[in-house]
């Protein structure tokens, strides 16, 4: 399913979502979830061969997040596709609640790797793309890192290995939204630049914007087509997108909206179900 | 007795594995033929991964092969797999409770010549302490194929610790029975309880000779699984003796001698008087010179004994 239309109400629900959990329970990440809405919907809701049925399928593509702090945006995609009810997204960060703050596969139906220290998941992406290649099948492996993640030296020990094994099965995403805790990115620890650092270290890069389905469809098919080397598509985002007071602050990154802030921005996130 | 390093049984049990079970994966971070992977690479060069000088990455990469079904063996030598790595060992691998065997060689002093920066005295205590983990310490080649193959046939982490050094083959390779978590007894005794693990499994059993020439009756018994810990031998065996010693090559923090502590404080408070490297770097030397200067002979070992009975 192409159909762009229906996918941008569908990142308008998961922005929702997001905005909703993150109220309810008063701590989590909104900046670096609602610059990857439209990467996930891309990934889940017409590209990745998942079964909400059947989570732990063999032959389904995975999906690291990389970046772990952003799991209310996965876990508003895999609700909304159904791999678990809706009603779980409001108990998030909870005692006892299958969303942990930070994703854990054994805990969430759907979630193929549990992350959250950053810097690890492109690894565990090689290995599960290295086991495809070992047995013969066709799945995809996708991986999602931020743009102050890449700070971290594992993810170049990784970006090594994804080159050295030739794992063109693989396609990771940038999600080069500029900003870390810190400060932007450029000043706390510059990772520029990105595209002619993953270049050096053998990867086909593909540079978008990442909150555009057609460059992000596009940049799949190509990688699809890339032969012999992994691809990172490095998504240009904002931070905190759809949220105006949200867009491009620092202060976004790590705290949860109030109740007052949470109706602003369903109100201006608008689409339908505003409840 | 023929003299065997537990790193060349476990090249030889990988071999074996690998002929048994195509999921058997092995990664390597440039020590290949140290840590003895080297002789898989060569029989399934397709089910061999070297990493390169990239513990972290390693890890990494064994979690990943081992949530799609797979049976990684990682391996590098000790300090690096469970220091430069512990966080990834921790996070992407025993939080998700992933299929992955850690089999670390050159652990402990013995590594010799190379020295305190390669010496690891802390990994027992680091994995041991990670939930979902498996903490396993072969004494010989024999126990370290049996042991190799019972970590591939359980389902979860699993850090196994292995040597540089030639080491006496203590166990009977027809007969020897090896079980995940269940101690081994390999004297009967009543005056004193010795527990090792490892290479000091056969300074124990020379300890007990010369104890036996004093006229003390030792207990020996074989730790070699240091987590889940076999509690239930240790009280048994401590009731009887009243008093213990353990021995292991690291520190004496955090290893053999905490875990048993740990079992006897909360189930029979006795004597016990821990044998090991006392929290303090290695240095260069021959195996043999380290053992002595840092207190890992059978001589150390009687002297402890008679300590701890004196305590009774
Ligand atoms: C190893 C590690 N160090 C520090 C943190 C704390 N932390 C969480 S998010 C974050 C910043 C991440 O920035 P970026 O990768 O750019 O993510 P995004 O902007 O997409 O939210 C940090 C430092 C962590 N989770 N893991
Ligand atoms: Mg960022």
């Amino acid at each position: 399913m192409r159909d762009i239309q229906k996918l941008k109400e569908i990142a308008v629900t998961l922005r929702k979502d997001i905005i909703k959990m993150l109220t309810e329970s008063a701590s989590g990440h909104p900046g670096g979830s609602l610059s990857a809405v439209e990467i996930l919907t891309a990934l889940y809701f017409s590209e990745m061969r998942v079964d909400p049925n059947n989570p732990r399928w063999e032959d389904r593509d995975r999906f690291v997040l990389c970046k772990g702090h952003a799991a209310p945006v996965l876990y508003a995609a895999l609700a909304e596709k159904g791999f678990f009810d809706k009603s779980h997204l409001m108990t998030l960060r909870k005692l006892g609640s299958i969303l942990q703050g930070h994703p854990n596969m054994n805990d969430t139906p759907g979630v193929d790797m549990s992350t959250g220290s950053l810097g690890q998941g492109l690894s565990v992406a090689n290995g599960m793309a290295l086991a495809a290649k070992l047995d013969n099948k066709d799945y995809r492996v996708y991986a999602l890192l931020g743009d102050g993640e890449i700070e971290e030296g594992q993810v170049w020990e990784a970006a090594m290995t994804a080159a050295h094994y030739k794992l063109d099965n693989l396609t990771a995403f940038l999600d080069h939204n500029g900003l870390q805790i810190d400060g932007q990115v450029t000043e706390v620890m510059n990772v520029e630049p990105v595209d002619e650092k993953f270049k050096a270290f053998g990867w086909h890069v593909i540079v978008i914007d990442g909150h555009n389905f057609e460059e992000i469809f596009k940049a799949i098919d190509e990688a699809k087509s890339v032969k012999g080397k992994p691809t990172m598509i490095i998504a240009n985002t904002v931070k905190g997108k759809g949220v105006s007071f949200m867009e491009n602050a620092v202060g976004w990154h790590g705290t949860a909206p109030s109740k007052e802030q949470c109706e602003e921005a369903l109100a201006e996130l608008g689409g339908e179900n505003n409840a | 007795m023929p003299n065997l390093a537990t790193r060349e049984a476990y090249g030889k049990a990988l071999v074996e594995l690998g002929k048994e079970n195509r999921n058997v994966v092995v990664l390597d971070a440039d020590l290949s033929k140290s840590t003895k992977t080297a002789d898989f690479a060569k029989v399934f060069p397709e089910r061999f991964f070297n990493i390169g000088i990239a513990e972290a990455d390693l890890m990494g990469t064994a979690a990943g092969l081992a949530t799609c079904g797979k049976i990684p063996f990682a391996s590098t030598f000790a300090v690096f797999a469970t220091g430069r790595a512990f966080e990834q060992i921790r996070n992407s691998i025993c939080y998700p409770n992933l299929n992955v065997k850690i089999a670390a060689t050159h652990a402990g002093i013995t590594v010799g010549e190379d020295g305190a920066s390669h010496q690891s005295i802390e990994d027992i205590s680091l994995m041991r302490t990670i939930p979902n983990m498996t903490v396993i310490v072969p004494c010989d080649d024999v126990e370290t194929m049996a042991a190799i193959k019972a970590a591939a046939e359980y389902v979860g982490p699993v850090y196994i610790r292995l040597g540089r050094s030639s080491v006496p083959t203590i166990n009977d390779e027809y007969t020897y029975k090896f079980e995940i978590g269940k101690a081994v007894k390999l004297r009967e005794g009543k005056d004193v309880t010795i527990f090792a693990t490892g290479i000091m499994v056969s300074e124990a059993l020379k300890a007990y000779e010369m104890l036996k020439e004093k006229g003390f009756e030792a207990e020996v018994i074989n730790i070699h699984t240091i987590k889940p810990i076999d509690a239930k031998a240790i009280v048994e065996s401590v009731a009887k003796t009243g008093c213990a010693v353990t021995c292991e090559e690291h520190n004496i923090i955090g290893g053999l001698g905490s875990a048993v502590c740990e079992v006897l404080a909360e189930n029979k408070p006795a004597p016990v008087v821990r044998v090991g490297v006392k929290d303090t770097f290695g240095q260069s030397g021959k195996p043999a010179e380290l053992m002595k200067h840092y207190g890992l002979t059978a001589e150390n070992i009687v002297e402890a004994a008679l300590k701890a009975m004196s305590k009774k």
